[in-house]
């Protein structure tokens, strides 16, 4: 056995070499073709050449899929005209030329600020081009494991595909906690509380929640494991479907009733125990291989 | 525009529209035939349960009324900002709201937004630029961020991006910037609401086509483009 090579730590490039077949991965608009951000220089922030996303199509176990990667050491991975260009033009791509599979790792902080306008259209650009995918029964498959998460847009993109997948290491949410508590104050959300960021945004949270197919280890082979049990499985987005996952986010909205709120910390643990994991307390000690099991059997199979 | 006002200049007496908790919900007669009419007012923070709200009449529309036609009402400040909403899946919720959107489109109903007063991110992005076509007031306001916030995020200082934000078309806020960059379609006159709507409606139904506006416009010059190269590339 070799040892793990962490998720976490590889740049957006290491993560697609060692995910994919050795040697399958064919890119397109590489950085050689210089296809950049214009909106940066203005402010003075050096351009990418490949402005932070690579994209391109491979191979897993032998099947052929399309992948983006965001990187998120440019920018955390922020989505601007050119990058959001990219990932919705693959998207588009998928659609029509039907891979096993669309693989995305995302990692961003959402809409790339520096030209907040044209990134939050992009944003809306890839998620009708995501379901244009969906709807021709191309599976997309989400891969949160980055330093930086997936929050924002991005946060939004990664709920919208067919399966999601995070590490034990990965964060997925809406708003960052510094977001949160500049708005609403230190008491709402103390963004310097790590353990409590991991415990309302993290991967094993959102495990037990039923928010996420698979808690994995951070190892991009335990990843391409997990990738590989995906392709080629669609989960067509139908009423059904739809009305399934909305009783379930109804059912579980009055779990943490707005009226009965604590603000100190203690409300994911509470969580977690209303959706029947044992000793949740001890949760936060726990690996993924610990956790897995915690999960209530009703939230296995959630629609996403 | 409040929209009371903007309802009672589409449809007169014709119209049912309730407000529950900030959402809006219920009926517009329109030329000979029902909107389903689903939104917020208030510029209401979208959190868990008010996206809930908003994707059960989507889901209701779908199901009692195959293909009515539904028009989505922005006002917004954004995506609620509390710890309880992101503890929640605020996220999730959401995206569920957009996926049912998205359902309504490809199961036959024209979908129109219209930002009458505020549009914020998140908020914004699950209803209004989930629709066929998203058009707005002339005298909304559509941005992503504050500045503060945004200062704070970027590490940029706050005197630059305020600079930026007077003429900076991608980065400043306003209608007349989303317009030029494809993600609102057209603005309707105040003196002629009605006039706005039909031609929204005739509008609908079609392939996103944002990205081409915004080359068309030169607003967003490369964003087709780049696609386009995607598309083809060898």
């Amino acid at each position: 056995m070799s040892l793990p090579l962490s998720f976490a730590e590889c740049t957006a490039r290491e993560r697609v070499a060692a995910l994919l077949d050795p040697g399958s991965f064919h890119e397109w608009l590489p950085p050689a073709e210089r296809v950049m951000s214009p909106h940066l220089a203005v402010l003075g922030v050096p351009p990418a050449f490949d402005d932070g996303i690579v994209i391109g199509r491979g191979r897993l176990d032998g099947q052929p899929v399309f992948l983006a990667a965001q990187e998120g050491g440019f920018l955390g991975g922020g989505v601007g005209e050119v990058h959001g260009a990219k990932l919705a033009g693959l998207l588009q791509r998928a659609a029509a030329e039907r891979p096993q599979a669309v693989l995305l790792l995302a990692e961003s902080g959402g809409v790339r600020l520096h030209e907040a306008n044209a990134g939050l259209i992009a944003v809306a650009e890839v998620m009708r081009a995501l379901l244009d995918c969906r709807a021709a029964g191309v599976p997309v498959i989400v891969l949160i494991g980055g330093s930086n998460g997936c929050f924002g847009g991005m946060g939004l993109v990664a709920h919208c595909a067919d399966h999601l997948l995070i590490s034990e290491l990965g964060r997925h949410a809406m708003s960052g906690p510094e977001v949160i508590e500049a708005s609403h104050g230190v008491d709402e959300f103390d963004a310097r509380d790590r353990a409590l960021v991991w415990r309302t945004t993290g991967g094993k949270h959102r495990w037990l929640s039923g928010d996420c197919d698979a808690l994995l280890d951070d190892d991009v082979a335990a990843f391409r494991t997990a990738a590989i049990e995906r392709l080629g499985r669609s989960r067509p987005v139908t009423l059904a479907a739809l009305e399934a996952e909305h009783a379930l986010l109804a059912e579980r909205l009055h779990l943490a009733p707005e009226a009965d709120w604590p603000g100190d910390g203690s409300e994911p643990v509470a969580f977690w125990t209303a959706l029947g994991v044992p000793e949740a307390a001890r949760v936060p000690d726990l690996d993924a291989a610990a956790l897995r099991p915690l999960r209530a059997r009703t939230l296995e199979g959630a629609p996403q | 525009m409040n929209w009371q006002a903007l309802l009672d200049a589409l449809a007169g007496p014709g119209h049912d529209v309730q407000v529950e908790d900030e959402v809006l919900r219920g009926t517009l007669r329109f030329d000979g035939q029902d909107l389903a009419v689903i939104g917020t007012t208030d510029h209401a923070p979208i959190g868990v349960a008010r996206a809930l709200a908003q994707a059960r009449a989507v889901l209701d529309t779908v199901r009692d009324h195959p293909g009515r036609p539904i028009l989505l009402l922005v006002d917004t400040q954004g995506q609620q900002l509390r710890r309880r909403d992101e503890m929640l899946g605020i996220h999730r919720a959401m995206a569920h709201l957009g996926k049912a959107v998205d359902l309504a489109r490809r199961r036959g109903h024209r979908i129109v937004g219209l930002v009458y007063d505020q549009a914020l991110s998140g908020g914004f992005l699950t209803s209004g630029l989930m629709a066929d076509v998203c058009d707005a007031l002339p005298e909304a306001e559509i941005r992503v961020m504050r500045l503060p916030a945004m200062a704070r995020v970027t590490k940029l200082p706050e005197e630059r991006l305020a600079e930026l934000s007077r003429d900076n078309p991608v980065f400043a806020p306003g209608v007349d910037n989303y317009v030029a960059m494809g993600g609102v379609r057209a603005l309707w006159s105040p003196q002629n609401l009605a006039a706005g709507l039909r031609a929204a409606l005739a509008a609908s139904g079609q392939p996103d086509r944002r990205a081409l506006d915004g080359a068309e416009r030169g607003g967003r010059k490369l964003a087709a483009e780049v696609m386009q190269r995607v598309r083809s590339a060898a």
